[in-house]
């Protein structure tokens, strides 16, 4: 390889998911239009854009979660890895815990610490009780989670605080070892402080994990992401590094988006 | 650009507009009348531009404080923010500009006494013509965000670099006539040093012009139309 394709190699990141001509249908309402982006990997992607643009119907196709509910319906191609998602033959068990997702509200099951975790990770693989523990604790602690509760993993995790709860969210998704973590409005239940965990915890994770989040908080999208996509009425408007993205946006309508202007 | 959903954030970032103005409105007669001071001798004159001073000095520090606390409150992005950062900065210019001119009055009522060669003035005046005009492009190129004209002002400070060397010759003959000169002329040369200073402000305040309506910066190097010749090398200036 000579240098010039070397340096393009580096400034180009690899493409972890190519969204192709990608739309999307709730019954009779199209909801993506025509969307066309990558996911770089271990990069941080931000999606931002007015209530009811398709930022979180986007994330909701990567893991194919629409197939719970009828008549919804996704064309195009999405490829991971190079293999289209969107093909009615793919394991979507194999799929989903490819592609880990944390919700707006923390969603720990009513059982206990261990368990949330432990349930998961039950669901692809047989481990004897050492390696489970030994699971376990690597997810909690990334999920900077394990010192605030080594000390009482057999309690419920609903007793605890909504920042820890969230965090809980995030061990149990990383511990099915993900390649991709989709993050819908991961904050925005939280407190300050809270949030601050979180952030900092989808920079470390960021290193190791593909990583899309869905944010209305402009100040979040910019201080997390390394890519955002601005996104309105269904279709992408923009879509580029995040510090071109809020410092000189190509489109009249992600300026006005980001600096609350009337559009 | 259309309005913001928040009309008082509107209200806060016109108002660091209209405060620049007013500064700059100070600065420019600071320097007109330290000019008519110097040359007409009239320490009156001089004596009022000297205490016009505190009143930049106060708008400065109520630009940046106002400045800081649109960023806090607002959390302003792109142009929003960049519209901080240049009152921030121009005002910072503005109130140099304001503190070379009082440089000027008080350095006249210093010579007024011994009046010695008045027609040494005469380049200084040509000096100011040019730093003046400048001035007052470079101020409403930010009034109309005109990036035309914050460029053109840029690329002319050579011409007030050019008359400095010029002035610089002129000073040093009177100086070598009669030695009795130098005092007064050496007043005259710091005077002269302070006009082309305020050519470098006014460069940077076309500079941040620049910035706030395209979030580019300029290139580093301005253009030279000379190499330095008085034996030091200009770094200050910059």
């Amino acid at each position: 390889m000579n240098a010039a394709a070397q340096i393009a190699q580096v400034k180009e990141p690899l493409t972890k998911v190519s969204m192709r001509n990608l739309d999307f249908y709730y019954g009779e309402s199209h909801s993506l239009k025509n969307v066309t982006m990558p996911l770089y990997t271990n990069k941080v992607t931000s999606f931002i854009g007015p209530s009811g643009c398709g930022k979180s119907t986007l994330l909701r196709v990567l893991n194919r979660m629409y197939d719970l509910y009828p008549g919804q319906r996704a064309e195009g191609e999405v490829l991971l890895d190079g293999e289209n998602i969107l093909d009615p033959a793919i394991d979507l068990n194999a799929l989903r815990s490819r592609v880990g997702m944390i919700f707006q509200k923390p969603t720990p099951f009513p059982m206990s610490i261990y368990e949330n975790i432990a349930f998961g990770i039950r669901l692809y693989e047989k481990l004897p009780r050492a390696d489970m523990d030994a699971r376990v604790e690597a997810a909690l602690r990334g999920a900077a989670l394990w010192d605030e509760v080594k000390d009482k993993l057999q309690t419920s995790g609903l007793g605890l605080s909504g920042g820890q709860q969230q965090r809980l969210c995030i061990a149990r998704s990383v511990a099915v070892q993900p390649e991709i973590i989709l993050f819908d409005e991961p904050c925005s239940a939280l407190d300050p402080i809270s949030t601050a965990k979180v952030e900092e915890l989808i920079d470390e994770l960021s290193s190791r994990y593909t990583i899309a989040i869905v944010t209305h908080n402009m100040q979040q999208a910019v201080r997390v992401s390394d890519y955002t996509a601005f996104m309105y009425l269904g279709e992408l408007v923009e879509f580029g590094e995040t510090d071109d993205v809020f410092n000189k946006p190509q489109e009249k309508r992600t300026l006005d988006y980001i600096t609350g202007r009337f559009g | 650009m259309s309005d913001h959903i928040v009309k008082s954030y509107d209200r806060d970032l016109e108002a660091l507009g209209r405060r620049i103005a007013e500064m700059g409105g100070v600065a420019e007669k600071m320097l007109a009348e330290a000019m008519d001071a110097l040359s007409a001798f009239d320490i009156d004159l001089a004596h009022r531009v000297v205490s016009s001073d505190p009143r930049l000095d106060a708008l400065q520090r109520e630009i940046e404080e106002n400045a800081i606390l649109t960023i806090a409150r607002r959390q302003p992005l792109a142009v929003d923010l960049r519209e901080c950062i240049a009152a921030i900065r121009i005002s910072g210019d503005i109130e140099r500009v304001g503190d070379l001119a009082k440089n000027i009055a008080k350095r006249t009522l210093k010579i007024a006494s011994e009046a010695r060669v008045p027609r040494a003035i005469v380049g200084l005046k040509s000096m100011h013509e040019i730093a003046a005009m400048q001035l007052k492009d470079a101020l409403d190129a930010y009034a109309l965000r005109d990036t035309e004209r914050a460029r053109a002002v840029w690329e002319n400070d050579t011409d007030l670099d050019a008359l400095e060397d010029s002035v610089f010759r002129d000073l040093l003959t009177f100086m070598m006539e009669d030695p009795r000169n130098i005092s007064f002329c050496t007043h005259l040369l710091f005077c002269s040093k302070n006009l082309e200073r305020i050519g470098d402000h006014t460069t940077n305040i076309s500079e941040t012009v620049v910035y706030l309506v395209t979030g580019e910066a300029m290139p580093v190097e301005r253009p030279k139309s000379r190499a330095p010749d008085f034996g030091v090398k200009d770094e200050a200036a910059q």
